[in-house]
């Protein structure tokens, strides 16, 4: 039955996208013949129309949905709603010669007031806190080396998302876990020495050898701490470590020590302070607090294909620029949207593509887009004018005048809208020509 | 130890593939721009090792995107000016 409608709808070559929602549709089900004529009819109507492929895909999903929840649209219905879609669509075509970026600017400059100016409260997903709101955004603007809030959700593989137990393996070898919780440490001020007796219930539970605690412990207080002034016995059968101060006379190196060896990291990823379990829509998931992409994808049993940071900069380090780019566009999206703020995305996108354009991400301030511009008015119009008109005469620069922003200063037409099109009139019919004479 | 990162598995990562010559000069004669207009991406990029691409290469992009459905760019190789 529905093979006959298939090899009709071949007939009409649609696009990938609409061709695999109908044959979704069709297959096992009996459809009508005048229920699939009329059907395809619109189709190839909202195909005709030259919609954005995510607006033909609604209208056409939505249209199918009507039809089996047998409440189908009627021909008026239909009528208005496909006139309706395509004039709302025409309102947000851009014009040739249109000035995007300023748009692009006060589409978001202007949502960006209505922030309250101090998002400080931070909320979030289970205890873990986020920066939001305008701190934010400016935060991803700015493209800072690290946000100030760094976070990860780390999600898992096969076998591990579903089991509660697992997903916890998992978090005892990302978060970064200081030696005092694995044990005993005890300082023993009579004869200088710091003693550690391990917990072997706790390292069972948190899978970790308490030889590989004992190995790493000094290990990491030397490279990581750059504490050297002290050497220690290991008693491993007891699960017991010393460590002494090679000062013998000062209680200050003592204490010292305590500290260090309180707080050095044995187990997980010294970046990641702590991880938070959560289980979302069938899944568990692991939030963090801080930030370490790349020795996180090392650990056993993370996704390495949907694990994300909100490090910006680490993303363009270990993923490339264009997975940055998509990671601004997510992040101020989100950011806007969290806010109730609704800014059209292609808003965004333009700001991503020009922060991601010469390879690596750029502020978008005097540091970065607005301070690299070939154009010295155009640069002294933004920022610190004095200093640029400075350096630009003490080096002798040039200004072809190519841009806007330096033909509005020196007042000549700008190349934008109409002072972008330059006329050119062909004679109809060789009347003008014969009329002249 | 256990997983291995493939970069260009990632979510986030679009499809990169090296144009031909041949492509490349029909895609600048189509948008009458020199190569040099094209936006870049440098050559110790992570993805740039992954597809083994060397500097003066261009790689076509395929990105998914929120309005289009799936939309093409293109991007330079170029080396990473020194600071």
């Amino acid at each position: 039955m529905s093979e006959k409608y298939i090899e009709r709808l071949e007939s009409f070559s649609l696009p990938e996208t609409i061709h695999d929602l109908i044959t979704e549709w069709l297959s096992g089900k009996e459809v009508e013949e005048d229920v699939f004529t009329r059907i395809l009819d619109r189709i190839c109507r909202i195909n005709d129309a030259h919609l954005p492929v995510k607006t033909h895909d609604q209208l056409i999903s939505l249209l199918l949905k009507k039809e089996d929840q047998d409440n189908p649209v009627t021909d008026e219905q239909f009528d208005e709603i496909l006139t309706r879609v395509i004039k709302e669509y025409g309102l947000t075509r851009i014009e040739p010669c249109e000035a995007v970026g300023i748009i692009a600017a006060q589409s978001i400059g202007e949502p960006g007031t209505q922030m309250t100016m101090r998002t400080f409260h931070y909320a979030g997903v289970a205890e873990i806190n986020v920066t939001l709101g305008l701190p934010r955004l400016i935060e991803i603007m700015d493209a800072r080396k690290e946000p100030s809030t760094p976070t990860m959700t780390i999600y898992l593989e096969d076998g591990f998302r579903e089991d509660r137990d697992r997903a916890r393996e998992v978090s005892w070898d990302v978060e970064a876990s200081p030696l005092h919780e694995f044990g005993d440490i005890v300082t023993d001020m009579e004869n200088m020495r710091v003693i550690v007796t391990l917990n072997k219930a706790v390292c069972d539970k948190r899978r970790i050898k308490i030889s590989e605690i004992l190995e790493r412990a000094p290990a990491k207080i030397r490279e990581r701490r750059h504490y050297r002034d002290f050497e220690f016995e290991v008693n491993e059968a007891e699960g017991i470590i010393r460590f002494i101060p090679k000062d013998q006379l000062s209680y200050q190196n003592l204490f010292q020590l305590v500290e260090h060896v309180r707080n050095v990291i044995v187990q997980g990823i010294d970046d990641i302070q702590r991880v938070v379990v959560r289980k979302e829509s069938g899944e568990y998931i692991l939030y963090t607090e801080g930030s370490n992409l790349k020795d996180v994808f090392e650990v056993e049993g993370v996704d390495t294909t949907r694990t994300r940071t909100n490090n910006i900069n680490e993303i363009s380090h270990i993923l490339g620029i264009e997975a940055a780019r998509n990671a601004i566009i997510h992040e101020a999206n989100s950011t806007l949207r969290e806010q109730g703020i609704g800014v059209d995305v292609r808003h965004i996108m333009l700001v991503a593509d020009m922060m991601c354009m010469d390879g690596e991400v750029k502020q978008i301030g005097r540091h970065g887009i607005a301070g690299e511009k070939e154009s010295v008015l155009s640069r002294a119009a933004f920022e610190v004018t004095v200093n640029h008109l400075l350096d630009a005469s003490i080096a002798h620069e040039h200004d072809v005048l190519c841009g806007v922003t330096e033909n509005v200063i020196v007042g000549q037409p700008i190349q934008l809208g109409t002072g972008d099109v330059r006329l050119v009139v062909r004679p109809m019919n060789n009347i003008t020509r014969t009329g002249e004479n | 130890m256990g997983t291995r990162l493939n970069v260009l598995m990632h979510d986030m990562v679009p499809k990169h593939q090296i144009m031909e010559n041949e492509e490349v000069s029909k895609l600048l004669s189509d948008y009458n721009i020199t190569i040099e207009q094209l936006p870049k991406i440098y050559h110790d990029d992570p993805i740039v090792k992954a597809v083994e691409a060397l500097p003066g290469t261009v790689l076509r992009i395929t990105r998914k995107s929120h309005t289009a459905g799936e939309a093409e760019s293109y991007r330079l190789v170029v080396r990473r000016p020194k600071k």
